[in-house]
C-alpha cells in the first residue's frame, strides 16, 4: 500500500493521502490527472472492480467532489479517487469505456446533482424521476420541504375527530342543525 | 478506446418487423415495482430498457436532513427482505467514524441477526426463482417457511419485517429465554424444505432444460459490469465479503466460499441453495460459540444531540445477494453530510440486466431477472 501512494504520488500528484483502514485508502487527485488516474490503477494496478461511483455537493466551497471507489480482488484493497469540480459549469469527462456499469453512475448523477458526462451513452435520460423541471435534487440548495409543500397539499379531511357528530351532519343534516342549535340557544343562555 | 458495450444499433419500429412491450411496473414476475421496456422480434429481445423510478423516496436526501438515530427507521426500508444489512452497515460506518467499539456479545448478536435475515430472503429468493419457471407451489413453500423465521424476528427483534434491532453501540435487547431451541425447530424445518425443493425443483426437466445456460454471464463480464455476490461466484470469482474483508466475528467462524463454473440460471439458484445450507451451518455456528453473558450495549453519547466528527468511510457487508456498501460523508454536526447507498441490485438490474436480455425470449425475462436478484428500491432510493 505504500509504494502503491508514493507511485500515485509521483505520477499523478496525488494529494490529502488519507489511510482509512489498513488497506483502505482516500486520495484526491486534479480534474486533468482524473481519467489518467483511474485507469491506470484499473490497468497497471489491478484496480479492476469500480465499487461506486458518486458525488457530493460542497455548497460553501462551490464545488463538487467526485469519489470513484476501486476495489482489487487480488490483493484485497481498495483505493477512493475524488476529484473536486466547479459547481457553476460541472462538466466531468466519462468513465463509461472502462466499466461498463459506470453508465448507470453517470446517469444517475446527471440527474440528481447536474454534473454533465458528454460522451455517455443515454446519459440524459431520465433515471428515477420523471418530467422533473426543478433544479436537481440532490444538491444542497434543493429545499425538500418547499418543495412538498408547494406541489403536494393535504387533503381537505374532517374538522372534527368525533365521529358522530360527523356522521350526524352527513346523514340527518336537518335534525343535527336544530340539535346544534338548540345547544348553541342553552349554552347563549 | 472501444466501448465494452457498444448498444448504439437503432430500430425502426415502423418497419413492422419489431414489436414494443412494456413489462411491469405492477407484475408478479418483478420483485418490486420496476419496468421492463422490451423491443420483441418475434418472441427475441432485441433490446431492454429497465426503468426504476416507481419506489423513488428519496433517501439519501433524507438523511441529510435527520439526525444520526433518526436515520435508523429509514435505512431499514432501503431493502425490504433484508432491511438488517442496511441497519448493520449504517451503525458501523457511524460507529467508525465516532470511533465507538462495541461489546464482544453484541457483535455476535448481530451477525446471528445478519445470517437470520440472509436466510430468510435466500430462501424467498429460491422460492421466487421456481415461481418465475411456473412451479409456483415452491414459491408457497419457501414463503410460508420464511414466515417461520419471521416470527422469530419477532421474538428478538419485535419486529417481523423492519427490525430496527441493531442500533448504534450494539443491538436494542437481550437474546430471549428459549430463543437458540426455538430456533432450531425452524432451521431443522428449512432443511427439509430444501430437500424437498431438490426433488421437486432441481430435479425437475422443466426447470433444467429451461434454465440451464440461460443468461451465461462469462468471466470476463464480472470485472467491467461490476458483479458480485452469488452472481459473480456462479460465475467462478470467489469474492465473498464474509471471507475476504471479515467484519463482526466472522474470521472466527470456519466457513468455505462455494464457487459454481456455469454461470447460468441453473448455477446461479444451485448456489442460492448452498448459500441457505452456508447460512443455517453459520447460525449453529455462531450460538454454539457466542459468549453467554455480557453487555450488549455499549455507552453513546446523548443520541438526540449526538456529533460525529469529521470524516468519511465506506463500509461493505455481504447481503444475499452481494456486496451492500455504506459510504457515508460526515462534517462534524449532528447530520450526515451525505450517505450513498451501493445495493447489490444497481449494477445488476440496470447495465447487466440490460446486456443479458438480449438474445433471450421474453417468457426467460423474468427467471433471468429473479436469477440475479435484482430488488428496486436499492436502485433508486
Amino acid at each position: 500500500m505504500k509504494e502503491l501512494i508514493e507511485r500515485l504520488r509521483s505520477k499523478f500528484n496525488a494529494k490529502n493521502i488519507k489511510e482509512q483502514r489498513k488497506n483502505f485508502v482516500f486520495i484526491t487527485v486534479e480534474k486533468k490527472d482524473l481519467e489518467g488516474c483511474v485507469l491506470y490503477l484499473k490497468e497497471f494496478e489491478g484496480y479492476g472492480h469500480l465499487t461506486l461511483l458518486t458525488a457530493l455537493d460542497w455548497i460553501e466551497k462551490d464545488q463538487f467532489e467526485l469519489v470513484y471507489h476501486l476495489h482489487n480482488y487480488s490483493n484485497k484493497t481498495d483505493v477512493s479517487v475524488k476529484t473536486f469540480i466547479d459547481r457553476k459549469n460541472p462538466t466531468m469527462v466519462s468513465i463509461n469505456n472502462l466499466w461498463a456499469g459506470a453508465r448507470v453512475y453517470e446517469r444517475e448523477i446527471k440527474e440528481l446533482f447536474g454534473i454533465d458526462f458528454p460522451g455517455c451513452p443515454r446519459v440524459n435520460d431520465p433515471f428515477a424521476l420523471e418530467g422533473w423541471h426543478e433544479i436537481p435534487p440532490m444538491r444542497k440548495d434543493f429545499d425538500t420541504k418547499k418543495y412538498s409543500e408547494e406541489t403536494y397539499f393535504p387533503r381537505p379531511g374532517r374538522y372534527t375527530k368525533d365521529n358522530v357528530a360527523q356522521m350526524e351532519e352527513q346523514l340527518y343534516p336537518v335534525e343535527a342543525e336544530v340539535k346544534n342549535g338548540i345547544a348553541e340557544t342553552v349554552r347563549k343562555k | 478506446m472501444k466501448p465494452i458495450w457498444n448498444d448504439t444499433k437503432e430500430y425502426d419500429l415502423k418497419s413492422g418487423k419489431y414489436v414494443k412491450i412494456w413489462q411491469g411496473p405492477q407484475h408478479p414476475g418483478v420483485t418490486g415495482n420496476m419496468s421492463l421496456e422490451l423491443l420483441l422480434e418475434g418472441d427475441e429481445i432485441k433490446l431492454l430498457k429497465t426503468h426504476v423510478g416507481y419506489l423513488h423516496r428519496g433517501f439519501e436526501k433524507l438523511m441529510e436532513r435527520r439526525k444520526f438515530i433518526n436515520c435508523f427507521p429509514i435505512v431499514c426500508r432501503i431493502c425490504v427482505p433484508e432491511p438488517d444489512t442496511n441497519e448493520y452497515l449504517f451503525a458501523a460506518a457511524a460507529e467508525e467514524l465516532s470511533g465507538i467499539e462495541i461489546p464482544e456479545r453484541a457483535k455476535w448478536i448481530r451477525a446471528l441477526n445478519l445470517e437470520m435475515a440472509r436466510l430468510g430472503a435466500t430462501v424467498m429468493g429460491l422460492g421466487g426463482q421456481a415461481g418465475s419457471f411456473g412451479l409456483g407451489t415452491i414459491g408457497q413453500w419457501a414463503v410460508a417457511h420464511r414466515d417461520f423465521l419471521l416470527d422469530s424476528f419477532e421474538e428478538l427483534t419485535g419486529g417481523r419485517i423492519y427490525h430496527m434491532y441493531i442500533v448504534p453501540g450494539g443491538v436494542r435487547y437481550e437474546i430471549p429465554e428459549g430463543f437458540e431451541g426455538r430456533l432450531e425447530k425452524t432451521l431443522v424445518k428449512i432443511e427439509k424444505l430444501l430437500s424437498d425443493i431438490d426433488k421437486v425443483m432441481f430435479n425437475n426437466a422443466v426447470f433444467k432444460s429451461r434454465s440451464k445456460g440461460l443468461a451465461r454471464i462469462p468471466k470476463d463480464w464480472i470485472e467491467p459490469f461490476g458483479i458480485n455476490g452469488t452472481t459473480a461466484r456462479a460465475s467462478g470469482v470467489s469474492y465473498d465479503v464474509r471471507k475476504d474483508h471479515p467484519y463482526l466475528i466472522y474470521d472466527q467462524l470456519d466457513f468455505n466460499v462455494t464457487t459454481g463454473t456455469e454461470g447460468d440460471v441453473y448455477a446461479r439458484t444451485e448456489l442460492r441453495r448452498e448459500e441457505c445450507l452456508l447460512s443455517i451451518n453459520l447460525i449453529r455456528q455462531i450460538l454454539a460459540k457466542m459468549p453467554k453473558s455480557g453487555p450488549v450495549r455499549t455507552f453513546i453519547p446523548d443520541i438526540m444531540h449526538w456529533k460525529i466528527p469529521a470524516g468519511e468511510t465506506y463500509v461493505r457487508a455481504e447481503s444475499g445477494r452481494g456486496e451492500y456498501g455504506y459510504y457515508m460523508v460526515t462534517d462534524g454536526s449532528e447530520y450526515p453530510q451525505r450517505v450513498h447507498v451501493k445495493g447489490p441490485s444497481y449494477t445488476h438490474a440496470m447495465s447487466l440486466l440490460e446486456k443479458l436480455a438480449e438474445g433471450n425470449t421474453n417468457a426467460d425475462i423474468f427467471g433471468i431477472m429473479v436469477s440475479l436478484q435484482t430488488y428496486p428500491p436499492e436502485i433508486e432510493r
